[in-house]
């Protein structure tokens, strides 16, 4: 009883907050509203407001630039100018191709469009603003030519194995899965690919995305990038076939067997397994039974398991009870077959391992949302998750465009203006994003922008003595 | 490479077994050897094609292009074998520049081709051909290798291959040197770099072949364009747009022969005449008034391919995207792709339905419904489905049978023609052509009862 009031008179206070805040807010054209309804609504003027006070716009082309911004005369000026952005506007016009040739026309057409989602290309091989102008010339001369390696992970394709919700909802029972996901692929990233400036974003409403930025990346072909895709590929299934992961072969590929040492087993049985009651019914015992090709052992666990249903006063969790014994009799002295040893790893690869939406990776020209974009529907900022800590990350508690408004609105009159980013709570996401993953990423540009220059005034040395 | 309409005189410098195909020979090549010689060799590429979509593994590949080779590309002069050779790839390089379709076609099956021919060489010819293509590899060495040992058994014991022995070569290359490799989780890779074993570097191999002769395909498409194609207008050209043509088959893009079809009675056509791909996409959006990108793909190129108009395409899709999703949010998010498909949006390229090979090799994930029923579905769901169309029984056992033996064309096949009761000889390559050949039976049917 103490907890229910407290918590409502906590909410009251809340509700409090957001109507001071509606009030002290100077926007044009603001009609005053119900008071909790400031917090999810997503509006065309407050995204006017943080495109101009709070939208990192420096930080976006410093990172789109990848140092050819500088001086050295190894920079490629036309670098920046041939990436395309495309933007979604408020009355659904889609913009595609737009490009900028510095940090201001960029920052000056976003303030001005005011998109409501705004999308990266890749890098063509022309101002993709001009195609049209090459394309009469008859070659295939607009093409692209440089992208980051992406990936995309959306809640949605889970479907199948979570029970808490279902289609565009995240909670924090279902939200592990992308942090299980987020482990996988970093760590294959970094000690399989060698790769090193990798950016995760969440996506605003129920997915991560992933930005793998060295240089080595953005110059994969079509066909190695789908090679990537498919490395990562063990989820077979789709709606029409039973068995969803079929691991082959009588050991696991160093890559599968480190991920599920490393990361998946322990995810399935600390939180998935009991997060998810993966055992509570009979309809999702079912579906793991299902997955056992042992038509006896099956039986003998669905026996146990529909009679202790009845006299289930047990204290330990029955999804651990049941896996426990799934487990054991699987995995016991009696049945050394193979297959039925590999159906452990195999249920867990189901409920746990990353499910890539494969066409995104696969091509140079898709486009991705931008990192600090606000999600339209949610009103949630695209802010970065640092891989190291990514269990900590909570969908539910990032920065939304009202709070953040609030937050600038309530600062008082003495703040500087330069400090209004930091004052909210978006600083911290920014001030992540340029530390963790934007200062080394400038800093290797420019010594391989230094070697690759090095290398060439070698060779035009080498051929004048010659 | 010269062109005489008389008597062959054919000289050649010492070529090795496998060309790589560098440059144009400077041989004299009578016009009919140019045209018989390409056939042949479009016989055994045909040949793969037909094969990988039909899923088979790389054994049964193995032993496939073997034969194929020994069976068309022979010559009764075994001096002439080699010349045949390279005389009908530059032929059909001129053949299959012309589109980026065909490129693409060529590309892939000159490329598994090599990619057999060159297994079937002995370990010392491969050390040859890899020194041909100058590749900067070096071996690993043994202090290195003893550190990753472990993992590289760990791999092999992962694709069932035997455990590499102490003088087992790897190489450690780039991993974007092999992407068939790495897709297939067949090396070690750490830190960028794969570990590639002595059996495998025909990935090496393959990869610098194909970049190679992309690169040269473009080139010959730019000649012939600009020159070959005017200069040999009344001798080579004729000869080289024919063979294009007559072997690769209609590609459906330009909907033909069938009456325009209506969304009146598109239900009742495609209980008639579409395969089982398609119909169980339309029932699955009559159903779930939704279908995923896989799906709206396949579906939608296919119905252009069977003449829904743009207008009417449009209308069938917003009745059931509309239920799910409302009007204004099928219009936004849906539509324009739609729109796309037929060329009035984007780069504006007309999209080609969907053949059965395609379909065959997609990959279809959580949600989707596309893809072939035949590969795709679990047995007993391609079962029901098959009891659906009214295949049951002896029939259903066969088009099971060979279901499991990866012929799944041929088991589309065998279904078509239970359900039509007429024999299908051609066998089923395109889902448009399963339609067109559906509509015509049942057109003389017709025309038989009245």
């Amino acid at each position: 009883m103490v907890e229910g009031f407290s918590r409502r008179k906590l909410l009251s206070l809340e509700m409090a907050k957001g109507e001071n805040g509606r009030d002290n807010m100077q926007i044009d054209g603001h009609e005053p509203r119900q008071a909790n309804a400031v917090y999810e609504e997503f509006n065309a003027n407050y995204l006017k407001a943080y495109y101009g006070k709070l939208f990192p716009h420096a930080e976006m082309f410093k990172w789109m630039s990848y140092g050819n911004d500088g001086k050295h005369p190894a920079c490629d000026h036309s670098y920046f100018g041939r990436r395309e952005f495309s933007f979604t506007l408020d009355n659904d016009i889609y913009l595609r191709f737009q490009s900028f040739n510095n940090a201001t026309e960029l920052e000056n057409s976003i303030k001005e469009k005011c998109p409501v989602k705004i999308d990266i290309g890749p890098v063509y091989s022309v101002d993709p603003a001009k195609r049209h102008a090459y394309a009469q010339s008859g070659d295939n001369v607009f093409t692209p030519v440089e992208r980051e390696l992406v990936f995309d992970i959306d809640m949605t394709d889970y479907d199948d194995v979570r029970y808490c919700c279902s289609g565009a909802d995240v909670c924090l029972d279902c939200w592990p899965l992308m942090t299980a996901a987020i482990k996988v692929i970093d760590i294959a990233l970094r000690d399989d690919f060698g790769f090193n400036h990798i950016l995760w974003v969440y996506s605003g409403r129920r997915g991560v995305h992933c930005w793998v930025c060295d240089g080595r990346a953005r110059r994969l072909t079509n066909e190695q990038r789908a090679a990537i895709a498919d490395y990562f590929r063990v989820y077979k299934g789709n709606d029409n076939s039973q068995k969803k992961v079929s691991l082959m072969g009588p050991v696991l590929h160093p890559f599968l067997a480190r991920s599920y040492t490393e990361v998946l087993r322990a995810f399935f049985e600390e939180k998935i397994l009991s997060g998810q009651k993966l055992f509570a019914t009979a309809e999702r015992f079912e579906k793991i039974l299902e997955t056992i090709p042992d038509e006896s052992i099956a039986s003998e666990l669905r026996g146990k398991w529909m009679e202790s249903r009845r006299s289930s006063i047990a204290k330990e969790d029955i999804n651990v009870i049941r896996w426990e014994q799934l487990k054991h009799l699987l995995q016991s002295g009696k049945h050394k077959a193979q297959g039925l040893r590999r159906c452990v790893e195999e249920i867990v690869f189901s409920y746990t391992y990353p499910r890539l939406d494969m066409e995104v990776s696969k091509h140079m020209n898709h486009l991705l949302k931008a990192p600090f974009c606000v999600h339209p529907k949610t009103g949630r900022v695209c802010v970065p998750i640092d891989p190291e800590h990514c269990e900590e990350f909570d969908p539910t508690g990032v920065p939304t465009l009202s709070s953040l408004l609030d937050e600038l609105n309530s600062g008082g009159q003495g703040a500087e203006i330069d400090n209004e980013l930091d004052r909210t709570s978006l600083g911290k996401s920014v001030r992540f994003f340029r530390s963790s993953f934007l200062q080394p990423l400038l800093k290797s540009c420019k010594e391989d922008m230094e070697s690759s220059y090095n290398r060439k005034l070698q060779q035009s040395k080498n051929s004048l003595n010659w | 490479m010269e062109i005489v309409r008389s008597q062959s005189k054919i000289t050649a410098d010492a070529v090795p077994t496998l060309p790589l195909y560098r440059s144009a020979p400077a041989l004299e090549v009578r016009l009919e050897d140019f045209e018989l010689f390409a056939i042949d060799r479009l016989r055994v590429l045909r040949g793969i094609s037909d094969a990988l979509s039909r899923g088979k593994k790389p054994e049964e590949m193995e032993k496939l292009v073997k034969d194929l080779w020994k069976a068309n590309m022979r010559h009764q002069n075994a001096s002439e074998v080699i010349n045949k050779d390279i005389i009908s790839h530059f032929v059909l390089r001129l053949v299959y520049c012309r589109t980026e379709e065909l490129r693409k076609w060529f590309l892939s099956m000159e490329t598994m081709l090599f990619r057999y021919r060159f297994r079937f060489e002995s370990l010392d010819a491969q050390r040859a051909l890899m020194g041909e293509f100058d590749l900067p590899y070096k071996a690993v060495s043994n202090a290195e290798l003893e550190n990753v040992k472990e993992k590289l058994g760990q791999v092999a014991r992962s694709i069932s291959q035997p455990l590499p022995t102490a003088d087992t070569t790897f190489f450690k290359v780039p991993f974007e040197e092999v992407p068939d490799l790495v897709s297939g989780r067949r090396v070690f890779i750490l830190k960028g770099y794969a570990y590639v074993a002595m059996n495998q570097v025909v990935s090496l191999v393959v990869t610098q072949f194909r970049s190679l002769l992309s690169k040269a395909l473009v080139l010959t498409n730019r000649k012939w364009t600009s020159t070959i194609r005017e200069q040999e207008k009344d001798r080579l050209a004729p000869i080289v747009e024919a063979l294009s043509t007559s072997y690769i088959g209609p590609d459906y893009s330009q909907p033909k022969g069938c009456a325009e079809i209506s969304i009146r009675d598109i239900d009742q056509i495609a209980n008639s005449s579409f395969p089982l791909c398609m119909r169980h996409l339309f029932e699955k959006l009559r159903e779930d008034h939704h279908l995923k990108h896989g799906g709206r793909m396949q579906l939608g190129l296919f119905l252009k391919g069977v003449d829904l108009k743009l207008d009417d395409a449009l209308a069938f899709w917003k009745a059931e995207f509309s239920q799910k999703v409302g009007a204004e949010r099928f219009e936004k998010e849906y539509a324009y792709s739609i729109r796309h498909n037929y060329g009035k949006e984007g780069k504006r390229t007309d999209y080609t339905p969907y053949s059965c090979q395609k379909i065959i090799s997609s990959t279809p994930g959580v949600g989707d419904h596309h893809g072939c029923p035949y590969r795709h579905f679990s047995e007993e769901n391609l079962r029901t489905a098959l009891g659906k169309m009214g295949v049951s029984g002896r029939t259903a056992e066969e088009v099971m049978d060979k279901v499991r033996n990866r012929h799944y064309q041929l088991a589309c096949t065998l279904t078509f023609e239970a359900i039509h009761g007429s024999s299908c000889d051609a066998g089923i390559n395109h889902p448009n052509q399963y339609f067109s050949d559906s509509q015509k039976i049942l057109q003389s049917k017709k025309n038989e009862t009245s």
